[in-house]
Order: C-alpha cells, then structure tokens, then sequence
C-alpha cells in the first residue's frame, strides 16, 4: 500500500482523555511497526543554571523505572532486535524505535513505562554523566560542532535558548543531581505534550486502542509554560575566529537569523533556501565553491524555521588557506539572492523538485512517522502532505526575491570559523 | 519477492525486483572496481573517477546533467570502496528511463574535461582533510595500514595525499575505460515497475555498449600475522580512542555468519547493509562489551565492525574512553571479555538473542526500494546475489559450535592489531608510534 496518492497519508488522529495526542498510519512495506513519541521537552526548557537537564534526561530516562531496572528494559528491548533512540531538541525529546509487528504491543507497553515512571537510579546518573562529560568533550574537538554552536551564539545571545550549547557544558553537566531530572520529567513529560505517531504494518484503530491502554490511564501534572522566545534585534556583521590549529581542515559556519516556522513566508523561505543552498548538490552555493571552484568537499544551506525565529546557515570545509576565497564566495552569492532573487527556472526546478520529493520522504515507516510528528509540531494538519503541492506552487518569484531581500545581508552576517586558521591574511 | 536476472549480449548483468509499496524506482550501477584495484602512485583513482562521473557526457551537457533526477523529485549518489564503486539515483516511476539513460552515459560516454579533472583534485583533498580532523577516523586509517602489510586493502580509499596531488587526467582516464564496461557490472532496478517493461528499456540503453577486455586481475593473500601489532597515534584533542582489530573471514568463508552472531553478541546485531544500519543504532544495552565497557564507566561507547567483502577484511572493535579513563584500563578489560568468549563460547540464550536481532534487523533493512537494491547490487558485486534472500535461513542454522570456533580462530592475540589514540595537550601534527610500519592508512567508504 502506498502512503501517498491522492488521498496522501491520511492518518487516523485522535487526543486521548489525559491530552496525549495519537497519530497512528497503517503502511505495510515491511512486517514492522515504527513509534516515535515526542514531548515538548526540549532544550529550551533548561533552567538557565543547569544548562543541558533536558539532553541528561535523555540520556537517563531509559536506565530503569519503578517496576524495572535498566538492565531488565536493556534485556527486553535488545532481545526482541530493538534500539530505543532517544533525541532532543530545540523543543522536543522524542523516543524512536521500529520493532517487528508482532512485538509491537510489549514494545509499546515498555515505551510508555519509560516515559511514565522513570527512576533515574543514582548509579545510572553517574555513569551517564560520564558519557555526557565525553561527548561534550568530544564536541569541544570538533571544528564542525564548535562553529555551529559558536554561530549560534552569535546569532542568538547566552540569553536566548537557541543561543546555548544543548548538551551544556562540563562545568554545568557536573552541577545537575537526580533531583533536577525528576523536576524536568515531572514538568515537562506529561500526557498533555505527548504526541505519540504510530506507523506500520498494523491497522490504525488497534495500534490506537494499544496506545490508549498503555498511555490512557497515565495522569500527571500539567506541562509548565515555556520560557518567551525574543526575537533576535538588527545586527552588523560579526566574525569570530577560533582557532583549532591540531586540525586540518577549518569549518566555516555562516547564518542570519531568519523565520518563525509560522511566519506566512515559510513556504517562500524553503523554496528560496533550496535554491541558495540544497538544490542537486548544494544550490549556487554548492555548484559555484564546489563544482566550480573545487575549494569544498561540502557547502551548502540549512533552513531551521522553528517554534521561534530560527536561523539560516550556510556551511562549508576549507583548507585554512581556502577559507578567505569560501567566505567570499559566500558573500556574493548571499548578495546576489538578495538584489536578484532567484530566475524562473530556479524557481520552477526547485518547486517541482520538493513537490516531487514527497513520495520518497514518505516511502518508509521511520519517514513517515518523522513528517507526521512535524506536521503535529507546528499545527500542520494531517493533510498537510496534499497540501504542499498547492502551498508551494502559489508562491511567486516576487514573493522569494522578497523574502531574500529581508534576511539576507552580508554586511549582517554572523560568521564563525573553526579550525586552523588564525584569521584573515591581511 | 525475488529479482529476476538477465544477462545481456555484451555481459552487463541486469536484476529488477518489483515493490510497488510506493510510486517510485531506484537504479543502480555497479562495478567491480574499487581501492584494492590500485598501485602505488594511483591509490585514490577509483573514488576520484567515481567523482570525475558526474561531471557531464558526450550526449549529457555538464550543466545538464544536475536537473534530470531532481525534476522528479529524486536523489542521487556514489560511493567507492574497497571492492566496489557504484551509482544511484531513487525517483518517481516515470523517472526509470531518465536513470537507465544517464547511468548508460556514465558507462560509456564521460568527458573528463581537463579542468574539472584538476576542479575535483582539490575536492577530494578536502575531502581527504575534513576526515583528518575526526580522531576516530585517523585512527581507523593507521590500524586498518597496521593490520596488512600485503593485500591493498591497507591502501586508503581515498587514497594518499601524494598521489593525489600528482595523479593525471590520463591516470583517471585510462582506470575508468578500462573497468567502466558492461562485462564489469551489474545493474540493479527494483521498484514500481513492470519487469519486463524495465528490461526492454535497460536492453535499449545498454545493449549497444561494447564489452572490454576484464583480464584476471592479479592478487595478493594477506599472509596469516604471525603476532600482536600495536599503533599509537598521538595527537592534540580531548578523547582517547581504541580499536582492536582482527584479520576475519570474507563473505566467501563459512565463519562470517558465525563472526556475525558473535559481533550481535558482544556489540549489538547491525546486519550486513552497509547502506542502511549506520542510520540505525544497534540493539547493543544487553551486549557483552556495552555492558563491561559502558556500563561500567570506561567508555562512552563502543561500536562493531564486520562488513562482507569478497577477500577477507578485518573485525574491528571501537572503543571511546570515557574523560580520564586510562587506554589501557579500557583495553584490559575488553581483552578479558573477548578471552572469555575465546575460550568458552557463548551461551544458548545469546545464540537465539543474536539470531532473533540479526532477523528483525534484515526485516528493518528492507524498507524502502534503496536499501533492497542496494543489498542486491552490493552482494552480486562481491558474491552473489542469491546470497541475500538466503541470508535469513543461513543465519538462523548458525550454532553455538560454529560461533565458539570462529571466536577461537579470530579472537587471537597473535591476529590482532591494537590502536590508540591518545590526546595530548599540544598542538601540531600528529606523532604515530608503530612496530615498524609507515603510518599510512585506508579510509572507510568514501560517499560522493
């Protein structure tokens, strides 16, 4: 059966009695069943002096519950082939996993056990805590990380969420007790910011009706407000270098703040950010420092129009010698969106090509499930996906021209380079 | 589900398998031409002709060639490793002739403009770069060079940096006419299509294409390591790394599948799609050495490695220590795990958990027409084909006799080569202390 066609995914949605929100699609390309199960729980609900509570909480909240330890749910997970992924984000924790049909109602019942009553046992917080100590450290080494989190510094300001390092940092990883986990769960994995997306070879009226016996019953406080997202203020350009002289190669990582993904430009945004930076193998900005310039295995740009106004980011990996040249670049090709626009072709290329993707980001399970938690996400509708088409071909080449003009500005970028490289040669 | 398979006049292999669970096709074109194929002053040939065809044709303009794919909405890639370069693009139905078209030009009609040949130099030197900077990955390419001494499997994918920079337009050249020809392929289509139908079109755009000369290669066997080896790589960086690697058996040996369970056993099951499992983690919490290692506090994780070739590779073992933890207390102690399954084997109850991840996991890799056609191509390409509807039967006749005898035979300190990275707090470049070995090293599967 295929998820698209014209009647599109057309899941079956329904909000349990306690708030929690269940999205279940039958699709039988294999004999499995993906469930993704999201919280409004992200990184932004950190309290500003125990930066990076929500990602140890995802690394911890898996490690054993009042009924059972982590190795018990270790032991039932792996021995039916399933690896449980938790994520977090700007917003959101989620809880990912595919598992054979037939084991889909225990691997349910489990799921919600972990997300009701976690335990955080203290030998488990430790340890994580470790691990956590060493993916921070392992950050601090990468050129990649370290010029797309100093970007969005930059961009964002230690005062805004969007502006922190999601894991923390050792120093504040190192402050935070069991106690701050039990407070982050308790305010913020409730039913009310559950939203729980079922996809696979099941039909949706069952895997609906498992749900609410395994998540129905569930009763608990409600969710805590989340904290106001300022906008980010008009801004002259800034540059900030950080030298990384053991490597080889330096990250540049470029961007302005852009769009709420509920700003009525988004649609023209996308269209616009995939013909600077996606379109083939990276847009202009690919095609002019990749193809004709040969100076980048990589660049291109990244639309993250979220809950609040996110940031456009342009990337690239230059030799140091390189990096002067690849900002440049960059620099005319932003400048030439912005007083130009796109050509019509652009424009008709790109729009048939995202239209055109739809199928292929809709053919799998996990797909599936992934775009039906964002259309739940930003209030999208659960036709969003026949909507699209319609959506993208109503906007105009005045309209992304319009849309370039108000974001993109050189002299109002935000540019950070990581790597070996101390700083322009003149 | 089965593929059917057709071999045309002129010895390009073709296999279409129907899936109509979505609207879409998937083509691929294989070669058998990878990093082993090289010599010195070569090395990186193969992935830099991968690159140099996308760069336009005789009957596909170099501006045209981005467009084809993306206006139906698809994708398209390459990757190049050490027993295979191969071409794909995923698209909506209508899509299949356009594929056939441009993956028949590929074969037979590039261009190799001398300026996009020195264009795409410096790309991949970029490329070559950015892998530097991951500690891991250096390390990987020092051990996997450590591991052999005679088979090119120790050279880089990517290649060495020397003969990148000197490589000719000739040297590209002269590689891509002598393995890009029909008798050197296979071309997989599997999705929303009528067999027949995709045959008659893969017979139109290919049929006329002339088959080469395929001269049996010449090889060499890795003569058996007759003792432990050891690399440190030293270098300024925050995380200390390690890896023991051991020589393995190929896809053509009886131990894989054994070597397979026992990987589930100790790390996690990942299954055998190289294209699909690394987006996946493995169901690794219960596994032998997570449970020594992680849970106990001495890494923050740990991977394994045993992929199918078509001459015998390594089994590697990836281990992060955790801040502060000393490399030789991490390594202790996953000696003293990988000695206890040496000497006694695995129980029952791992043997049937094993079995039951490597099953769930063949069944998740088949989800989408990619990752079918991938696994097709990929098995014909080192092996056989028939090899993957096989697989699950295979697994499942594994026994605990067969899984403690692979794990006496490969889990020896006379087979194995242990790598450490060890942070140091100085900058600069990177100090490699070896038993008597240039430090130079393979790379892993190089992604367009």
């Amino acid at each position: 059966m295929s998820a698209t066609g014209q009647r599109g995914i057309a899941p079956r949605r329904t909000q349990l009695d306690n708030g929690a929100v269940v999205i279940a699609k039958e699709a039988g390309v294999t004999a499995a069943v993906t469930i993704n199960a999201s919280f409004e729980a992200g990184t932004i609900f950190d309290p500003p002096a125990e930066q990076g509570v929500a990602h140890f909480v995802s690394r911890t909240i898996d490690r054993g519950t009042r009924e059972r330890t982590a190795r018990d749910i270790a032991d039932d997970l792996d021995g039916r082939g399933v690896s449980l992924t938790t994520a977090v984000g700007r917003h959101s924790m989620s809880l990912t996993c595919t598992c054979l049909v037939e084991d889909f109602e225990s691997i349910l019942t489990t799921v919600a056990e972990i997300v009701r009553s976690p335990a955080f046992p203290d030998g488990e917080v430790e340890t994580r805590r470790g691990e956590i100590v060493t993916l921070i450290r392992q950050d601090e080494d990468s050129p990649a990380v370290v010029a797309v989190e100093g970007l969005l510094a930059l961009l964002f300001g230690d005062a805004h969420p969007y502006g922190r390092r999601p894991r923390g940092s050792v120093e504040s990883v190192e402050r935070i007790g069991r106690k701050s986990l039990q407070a982050f769960h308790a305010s913020r994995l409730v039913p009310e910011s559950l939203s729980l997306v079922i996809v696979g070879d099941i039909e949706a009226g069952r895997a609906i009706a498992v749900a609410d016996k395994a998540f129905g019953s569930w009763r608990s406080g409600r969710r805590a407000d989340a904290p106001l997202l300022v906008e980010p203020g008009p801004a002259a350009r800034r540059v900030r270098v950080i030298p990384m002289m053991n490597k080889t190669q330096a990250d540049i990582a470029y961007g302005f703040a852009a769009i709420r993904r509920a700003d009525p430009r988004f649609d023209a945004c996308w269209l616009m950010n995939n013909i600077l930076g996606e379109y083939s193998i990276g847009g202009r900005l690919g095609d002019r420092i990749r193809e004709r310039q040969g100076m980048a295995y990589y660049a291109f740009s990244a639309l993250d129009a979220n809950v609040g106004v996110g940031p456009l980011v342009v990337r690239a990996g230059v030799a140091p010698a390189n990096v002067d040249p690849t900002l440049a670049s960059i620099d005319e090709e932003v400048a030439r969106m912005a007083a130009d626009g796109p050509t019509d072709q652009e424009l008709a290329d790109s729009r048939q090509y995202l239209i055109g993707s739809m199928p292929r980001r809709l053919e799998t399970n996990a797909g599936i499930a992934a775009f039906l938690q964002m259309t739940e996400r930003f209030g999208l509708g659960t036709d969003y996906d026949v909507r699209v088409p319609d959506l993208l071909r109503s906007v105009s080449r005045d309209e992304v021209h319009a849309t370039a003009r108000a974001l993109l500005d050189p002299t109002k970028a935000a540019v950070v380079i990581a790597g070996p490289y101390a700083g322009p040669a003149s | 589900m089965t593929a059917l398979e057709e071999v045309l006049d002129n010895g390009l292999r073709v296999l279409i398998q129907e899936v109509h669970t979505a609207p879409l096709a998937s083509v691929w074109c294989w070669y058998r031409v990878g990093s082993k194929d090289e010599a010195p002053g070569t090395t990186g040939v193969s992935h830099w002709v991968e690159h140099m065809n996308f760069k336009g044709t005789t009957n596909i303009p170099r501006d045209q060639i981005k467009g084809i794919i993306e206006r139906h909405g698809g994708s398209w890639n390459g990757y190049t490793w050490i027993d295979q370069t191969t071409y794909m693009e995923t698209a909506t139905r209508d899509a299949l002739d356009h594929m056939l078209f441009i993956e028949a030009e590929r074969m037979a009609n590039c261009l190799y403009d001398p300026d996009d040949c020195e264009s795409e130099r410096t790309v991949i030197i970029s490329e070559l770069q950015g892998g530097e900077n991951d500690p891991d990955q250096l390390l990987d390419q020092e051990v996997v060079a450590t591991a052999f001494r005679a088979h090119p499997y120790r050279h880089p994918t990517i290649g060495w940096l020397s003969d990148l920079q000197s490589m000719t337009r000739a040297d590209l050249y002269g590689h891509y006419r002598r393995y890009y020809v029909p008798n050197n392929a296979t071309l997989v289509i599997v999705g929303d299509v009528e067999t027949k139908e995709a045959l008659r079109l893969a017979a139109r755009r290919f049929g006329t294409i002339a088959s080469g000369d395929t001269a049996v290669r010449r090889s060499t066997r890795e003569p058996e390591q007759l003792g432990g080896r050891r690399v440190t790589v030293s270098r300024a960086g925050t995380t200390a790394y390690l890896k023991l690697a051991y020589h393995a058996p190929s896809i053509h040996d009886a131990e894989f599948l054994p070597l397979l369970v026992l990987d589930a056993v100790l790390t996690g099951a990942k299954g055998v799609n190289l294209w699909a499992s690394f987006r996946t983690p493995p169901p690794q919490r219960s596994a032998r050495l997570y449970r020594a290692l992680v849970d106990e506090g001495l890494a923050s994780a740990v991977a394994g490695s045993l992929a199918p070739t078509a001459d015998p590779f390594l089994y590697v073992i990836s281990v992060t220590a955790t801040d502060g933890t000393p490399l030789a207390a991490v390594e202790e102690k996953a000696l003293s795990q990988l000695d206890a399954v040496r000497g006694h084997g695995i129980s029952t109850g791992e043997l049937q958990k094993a079995k039951y991840q490597l099953r769930a996991r063949l069944v998740f890799e088949g989800d989408s027409i990619a990752n079918i056609a991938h696994q097709l191509g990929y098995f014909e390409t080192i092996a056989s084909w028939r090899m993957v509807p096989a697989l699950a039967a295979r697994i499942d006749a594994v026994t605990l006799g067969q899984v403690a005898d692979a794990a006496a035979r490969i889990l020896r300190p006379a087979n194995l080569t242990t790598g450490w990275f060890e942070p140091s707090a100085e900058d600069g470049a990177a100090v490699i202390r070896g038993g008597g070995h240039e430090a130079d090293a393979p790379a892993g599967r190089q992604d367009r």
